[in-house]
């Protein structure tokens, strides 16, 4: 069987805020900013960040699929929380992913989610499947062309040698420790260098050597170049760089600066899942993967692919469920680039028991409860005694995953008293259909929708809190509810 | 078979402190206040009490742990003193220590104790603290009003009923709360409102406005009970006895099992049933002559008018606007203005409401008494409505 992709997901916030208003906040400081205020960009929830993206667009890449053939996951992103805690094994038991599973952080360029997807065709060469995921949400600072440029968002990949819609042709790599901006442990944001040598020394000379190169090794003409997803400069550079290599004006895919913003690390697998939702079986798609070199994959449409486009799971789906937003300080106080008065509540201590978050990581991590042997319940958390009053049984539950049960809205308030970064703060108790409920926070409401007793709610993976005492993080499952039309 | 605590127990004498910001003082200073009174309304000494029960939730907060600071405050002659907490129905826990103790004969007299010093946190509200190292890895942070706001969108949806219409009947409970604590000089809140301010106030957790929440309060209340013969022979004469106590606590159906629906306390209706067979009640509408409720939130009144068999399930907003449970209604509720007037701090709450109850049956309410009761019921509850602590106590007249 050839090696490819098998499956694909793509995940955006659902907030995009105007680059009006940016510009607008801006216009006393940086003028020059104006010009970049058109269109939207992504902008993640305070409880979202490289690792709950990641694994928003997991979760639809593996939608009706069997997941225990995955045995390996790649998480590609230039801003995952931890520097010392494999996110990707995080990310594993969030998707309940096998056990035995190969985790792999990828990080340290834009092109960590391209280098994923070139290790996980090498070791689907090898029969293995894996998981490729990339994801970013940068920080930037305020008046930046970054903030303008910026998006938040993650995509990903199955990988393997099954059925594939989309098959490898030929991948290649250019290593160049080319430094057009940097970021390092000790600072929060990008130190960017100026754009026109980025472009002139950088873009316009590493892209055509590694285009070249993959195309002369695949034995491939520029022009049988059906897609060609470049996630680097703007829309004018990269029609400049097309025309340079010679590939059509019409194949340079959407870079998405319009509706979402640069996604970094993801961008490029990002814009490969929107080529494929165009591509007709037998067209040749080019990603190029670029920072420190230029990762290039060639990739050719199947037949397959007319049967599984994404759907609900894919870029366009993400790119239509989106939220207007004009308020400006809400994004800087999302980011920590605000200091807002959240009052004394706010200061209760958040440290983490590691012993008991261990312990409770099925429920915490997996959302991952128990089903009783004796009489059927499922219930969560898992409890030693069943909690069906006709059964009672003992030590009779067996795990059972609740995080794609069908869910709807049993009790709620909004509630304005009690701490939280996005007041107010929505909860209440959500059934689960199959069996079980629980009284857990809610995210992604919309105000003026509301909720309503009796909506569909689903499960989504976020961050629970900050401890900024010490620098940790707890990640949790929320509802988010369903409002038709979605 | 058990057969209960009806008739063995009688109040010797209770005290109150006045509830309110009380900045000028400790929690120390607070139990002494409620204690004195009752001492001499009992007409005994320290040296007489041979157990104490000391019910405070938020020891952190100011006491600390153990029941040092009670026997500490108090001077107690080194007895045995026991701190109980049970959520926000701490304070019937006390009492329920005391009434027990006396019941069993392990003593002659007992002191049940409540004390709540919340007002040195630096905010309104209750005090957000930690729920504890599991809890706070999944349990939502939910503030006292987020919870018991739950019960209005479950209920309306039940019930069918429009949001405003319950909103209004909300609000009716809160007003005649605040006309009743107007006339208390115990209480914390002693302005009357009027229906529209109580409508229109900042929302706090829909749809409770800040108006359907109850007073965070300094406190302490103090209830001394014994045999009715000791009683006797200390020279009361027309005494208060206990009817009823009882408890129900939840075991976590409501939360995890699909069967409750949110929008009423299956804990309040087991005590409840309980609790009128333990004191001969048949017609609870009828025979009850006075209720106090924990009125912690107006919507937790209106469906605990239910949730005690007073009201129709559906029904206690029709009740609640006709006047019903109004100082001049056939069934007052709140008279000495409730949780949400009175105040609440909470480990002294269950006992604040025995106080009117008691002072109530003794003629002794001043302005706001009323004619002749034979029975006073208190509801206590703590916790959420998913999970909660729920007690139900009846006192009156001696042979009733």
């Amino acid at each position: 069987m050839p090696v490819g992709l098998m499956a694909l997901g793509a995940y955006l916030p659902q907030r995009r805020l105007q680059r009006k208003v940016i510009a607008a906040a801006h216009s006393w400081f940086e003028p020059a900013l104006t010009g970049l205020g058109q269109g939207e960009r992504t902008m993640a929830s305070w409880d979202e960040d490289a690792i709950t993206l990641a694994v928003e667009a997991a979760r639809a890449c593996l939608r009706h699929r069997d997941r225990a053939g995955v045995n390996a996951l790649y998480v590609g992103s230039t801003s995952l929380p931890f520097l010392d805690r494999q996110n990707a094994a995080l990310a594993g038991e969030a998707l309940g992913l096998r056990r035995d599973l190969q985790t792999f952080d990828l990080a340290g360029s834009r092109k960590a989610g391209t280098s994923a997807l070139l290790a996980a065709f090498k070791a689907a060469e090898q029969g293995e499947q894996g998981l490729v995921v990339a994801a970013d949400k940068r920080r930037t600072k305020a008046a930046s062309t970054a903030e303008m440029n910026y998006g938040d968002g993650a995509a990903a990949m199955l990988v393997g040698d099954g059925e594939c819609i989309a098959e490898l042709v030929e991948t290649h790599t250019v290593s160049v420790d080319f430094i057009d901006h940097f970021r390092t442990a000790e600072s929060e944001f990008d130190y960017q260098w100026e754009a026109r040598w980025v472009r002139d020394e950088g873009l316009m000379k590493i892209v055509p050597e590694a285009v070249s190169a993959i195309l002369g090794s695949a034995d491939k003409d520029v022009g049988d170049i059906a897609h060609f997803c470049c996630p680097v400069g703007n829309s004018r550079e990269q029609q400049a760089l097309a025309r340079k290599i010679g590939i059509a004006a019409d194949a340079l895919v959407d870079n998405l600066h319009s509706n979402c913003g640069n996604t970094g690390a993801a961008h490029p697998l990002l814009m490969l899942v929107g080529a494929l939702e165009r591509a007709q079986p037998g067209e040749l798609i080019l990603v190029v993967g670029f920072g420190q070199g230029c990762d290039t994959v060639l990739l050719r449409a199947t037949a397959a692919l007319m049967d599984q486009r994404a759907g609900a799971q894919g870029l366009q789906a993400c790119l239509d469920n989106r939220l207007h937003e004009d308020n400006y300080f809400k994004f800087l106080a999302f980011n920590g680039l605000i200091t807002m008065e959240h009052g004394i509540r706010a200061e209760t201590d958040k440290n983490t028991g590691l012993t008991t978050a261990y312990r409770n990581r099925a429920l915490t991590t997996s959302f991952i409860g128990g089903k009783c042997r004796d009489c059927g319940t499922p219930q969560i958390p898992a409890a030693p005694i069943c909690v069906n009053p006709t059964c009672a049984a003992v030590d009779s539950q067996d795990e059972y995953p609740f995080a794609d049960a069908s869910a709807v809205l049993r009790s709620y308030t909004s509630d304005r008293l009690t701490y939280s970064p996005s007041p107010p703060a929505w909860y209440g108790m959500v059934q689960f259909q199959e069996g079980g409920r629980i009284m857990i926070d809610f995210t992604d409401v919309q105000a003026e929708r509301g909720l309503e007793v009796g909506m569909p709610m689903r499960m989504v993976f976020r961050v629970r809190d900050y401890d900024h005492k010490r620098g940790f993080r707890r990640y949790y499952w929320k509802a988010a509810p369903v409002y038709s039309g979605e | 078979m058990a057969k209960g605590i009806r008739d063995k127990v009688a109040i010797l004498g209770m005290g109150c402190s006045r509830f309110g910001e009380r900045w000028d003082s400790n929690a120390e200073g607070l139990m002494v206040e409620a204690y004195t009174e009752a001492l001499s309304d009992a007409g005994i000494g320290t040296d007489d009490i041979e157990a104490a029960w000391l019910s405070t939730a938020l020891d952190e907060q100011h006491v600390g742990k153990s029941a040092v600071p009670v026997a500490s405050a108090l001077r107690l002659p080194y007895i045995p003193a026991t701190r109980v907490e049970n959520y926000c129905a701490s304070g019937t826990e006390s009492f329920r220590g005391a009434v027990y103790a006396v019941a069993a004969g392990a003593c002659d007299i007992a002191l049940a104790i409540g004390v709540e010093k919340l007002k040195d946190t630096g905010y309104g509200g209750l005090p957000q603290r930690t729920r504890g190292t599991v809890n706070d890895l999944y349990w939502p942070n939910v503030s006292a009003p987020g919870s018991f706001a739950q019960l209005a969108s479950a209920y309306i949806s039940k019930h069918k009923m429009d949001k405003g219409d319950l909103k209004r009947a909300m609000g009716h409970v809160s007003v005649k709360s605040h006309d009743n604590g107007a006339l208390n000089p115990k209480a914390h809140l002693r302005r009357k409102i009027d229906i529209d301010t109580v409508i229109n106030a900042s929302m706090i957790a829909e749809p409770l406005g800040l108006y359907d929440c109850c007073g965070v309060s300094d406190g302490s209340a103090c209830a001394i009970v014994t045999t009715p013969e000791i009683a006797r022979s200390l020279g009361k004469k027309e005494l208060i006895t206990v009817k009823a106590l009882q408890l129900s606590v939840s075991n976590g159906r409501e939360l995890s099992y699909n069967e409750w629906d949110g929008s009423y306390f299956h804990t309040t209706r087991v005590a409840a049933r309980k609790a009128y067979e333990e004191a001969g009640i048949t017609d609870p509408r009828k025979q009850v002559s006075m209720i106090e409720v924990h009125d912690c939130f107006s919507v937790t009144e209106l469906i605990t008018m239910e949730d005690l068999f007073i009201s129709e399930e559906g029904r206690a907003s029709h009740d609640i606007l006709d006047g019903f449970y109004d100082a001049d209604g056939a069934l007052p509720c709140q008279i000495d203005g409730g949780l949400k007037c009175f105040g609440h701090p909470i480990g002294a709450t269950g006992l604040r409401m025995l106080y009117e109850m008691y002072l109530q049956l003794n003629g002794r309410a001043g302005k706001r008494q009323i004619s002749d009761p034979i029975f006073g019921l208190t509801h206590n509850l703590g916790g959420f409505p998913s999970q909660n602590v729920s007690s139900v106590t009846i006192v009156g007249r001696e042979g009733a």
